[in-house]
């Protein structure tokens, strides 16, 4: 088992200070379980603790970026999306270089339970004009998406996992803005497949055991990682329906508004014609462990294999 | 002596007038009752260049009750900002004016206001940019008495104090009207003066249409230290045109003709 994702992003934002002097980071009252804290103790002049105070950190993060900082604001998912309007207005209207980093995404928290959970945070986010969404896989990669957040000048949503996740990525791999990569597909590669999971943040790790679970039984099954959800990139999802008879997405996020609404837009205005099983949360979330919750709420490998050859077996 | 600014405080009431009644639609009421604030700190304390409207250095100001952007951009066109005919497309399609203001759109805006509460949390982080580099920039923030019922306003007040900015003002415009009532009625803030000074702030009670007194608040305000500054301005509502003064009837209302001659000559001939 790898890193979390925060504990990845928590690292780099150290490693990058130098890199990006005009990196600032706001808090409210969460930096132990953002992973900031590193960064307060180190930089306490560009460390600002708001308090449990999320709009008016998000508001004043509109304020320090319009003054020319690149401020990096982190709280919980659910608490960040809770303030929508404040990101809709100081954040989007006003084109602000913000960085929103929401940590403890989805069920993958745990046992603090369903206030905790950020279920709704990419469908809202989604619908604001201008705003990246990034959810790294993995560590490498959180690592090298924080370092292309900060050079990139616009607002950016950076969702992280509490939980550790396996790396998915080898040692090459290179973070690319708006690109849906490969992460997994049977060795050599098949002419047919007979589907591509899109999966993202938490659920990679389980749609590659879905798919090395298939690959026996004589099913070929590609695992992408869509490690950005906004811009969504319909070129690759182009070839990925050309040689696929299903699209499968898996998210731990609400089923609406998120990579299975994303990919069904772009698959359906390619006009593809291939079906798209949609696996998500369909609940509010509730206490257990992650791994429990993943196969409770149809977001674990079984649940994964199944969506792959449903009617076809 | 900011006196002096009496006749073109009356001009750009005028304006307001003439702008909100040809886009048929605007807010009157908080535009008369915060024009005399903008006025005095546009011409005595904000340091501003309106040929070079991005100049880094410039000090910021925000006007976080930002339905009363008619007020600042008659204020924007008089200083040179953009030509006055450009206040006549006011809310129009495809006009620099917006409704509210943006700042992508029109140069010397600095933030996109108009849901309330939001003003001085953006205010406060520019003032921590600024001390972080040491620019002597400050940042005013002018907000409206009914916006002070938002929670974030709050948060951004402890905020502030917290973070000794003494490089940030926020003039409310208390005039005591919103869009459903009296905001005694609706839902009271005062004492107002009292809950900024329990909050950390140098707060100052003045009347808001005393150019005089205007002007020394805002002196007085640059003096201070390790503490942000507040100015509770007492207004009236729609001050200048007899029957839209303290009615709050004309909080977002345009004039028709006939009214808007009625009011534009009180207001030139009063």
């Amino acid at each position: 088992m790898g890193k979390a994702t925060r504990e990845a992003f928590g690292e780099a934002l150290v490693e990058l200070a130098d890199k990006f002097p005009g990196l600032v980071v706001l808090d409210s009252d969460l930096s132990k379980s953002t992973m900031t804290v590193e960064f307060a103790k180190r930089h306490p002049e560009r460390h600002f603790e708001f308090g449990i105070a999320e709009s008016n950190m998000i508001a004043a993060a509109a304020g320090l970026a319009l003054m020319g900082k690149i401020p990096v604001c982190t709280s919980f998912a659910c608490f960040l999306v809770g303030r929508l309007e404040t990101i809709r207005v100081a954040v989007t209207l006003n084109r602000a270089n913000v960085k929103l980093v929401g940590t403890h995404a989805g069920l993958g928290i745990g046992d603090d339970g369903a206030s905790q959970m950020g279920l709704e945070d990419v469908a809202a986010m989604r619908s604001l004009p201008g705003m990246t969404i990034l959810q790294p896989g993995d560590a490498a990669e959180a690592r090298q998406a924080v370092e292309w957040m900060l050079q990139h000048q616009g607002p950016v949503y950076l969702r992280l996992t509490r939980q550790k996740l396996d790396d998915v990525h080898g040692p090459d791999y290179r973070f690319a803005c708006g690109r849906l990569d490969v992460v997994w597909q049977p060795q050599p590669q098949p002419a047919h497949f007979q589907a591509t999971v899109l999966a993202s943040g938490g659920t990679v790790g389980e749609a590659v055991a879905a798919a090395k679970g298939l690959q026996p039984k004589g099913f070929a099954v590609r695992v992408v990682n869509a490690g950005t959800l906004a811009p969504f990139d319909a070129d690759s999802l182009e070839d990925f329906v050309k040689d696929s008879e299903r699209l499968v997405t898996v998210e731990d996020h609400n089923i609406a508004g998120g990579l299975g609404s994303a990919a069904c837009e772009a698959a359906t205005a390619l006009g593809a014609g291939r079906p798209v099983v949609r696996l998500g949360v369909r609940e509010t979330g509730e206490s257990g462990t992650p791994a429990e919750l993943y196969e409770r709420h149809g977001l674990s490998a079984p649940h994964i294999m199944e969506a792959c050859i449903r009617n076809l077996e | 002596m900011p006196t002096q600014l009496l006749p073109l405080t009356k001009a750009l009431r005028a304006d307001i007038i003439r702008m909100i009644a040809a886009a048929g639609s605007g807010h009157p009421g908080g535009s008369l009752s915060v024009i005399d604030i903008l006025t005095v700190l546009y011409d005595k304390h904000l340091r501003h260049d309106p040929q070079r409207p991005d100049r880094p250095q410039r000090d910021r100001l925000i006007l976080s009750k930002g339905h009363a952007c008619p007020a600042l951009y008659a204020v924007m066109a008089q200083r040179g900002f953009f030509p006055k005919e450009e206040l006549m497309t006011l809310r129009k399609l495809g006009s620099r004016l917006q409704g509210h203001p943006e700042r992508h759109r029109l140069p010397g805006i600095e933030a996109a206001t108009g849901s309330l509460g939001q003003g001085l949390s953006i205010g406060l982080g520019m003032a921590l940019a600024a001390r972080l580099d040491q620019t002597g920039q400050r940042v005013y923030v002018v907000a409206g008495d009914g916006e002070m019922q938002e929670g974030q306003v709050w948060e951004a007040l402890m905020a502030a104090a917290k973070f000794k900015l003494d490089n940030l003002t926020v003039i409310v415009d208390h005039n005591n009207g919103q869009i459903d009532g009296h905001v005694d009625e609706v839902m009271p803030i005062d004492p107002l003066a009292e809950k900024l000074k329990s909050f950390g702030w140098e707060t100052r009670t003045i009347d808001g249409h005393d150019l005089d007194a205007i002007d020394a608040a805002l002196s007085a305000a640059k003096a201070v230290k390790d503490k942000p500054q507040a100015i509770v301005a007492k207004t009236v509502k729609g001050k200048g045109v007899s029957f839209m003064e303290d009615n709050v009837a004309w909080h977002g209302k345009a004039p028709n003709r006939e009214e808007t001659e009625k009011a534009l000559k009180e207001i030139l001939n009063g």
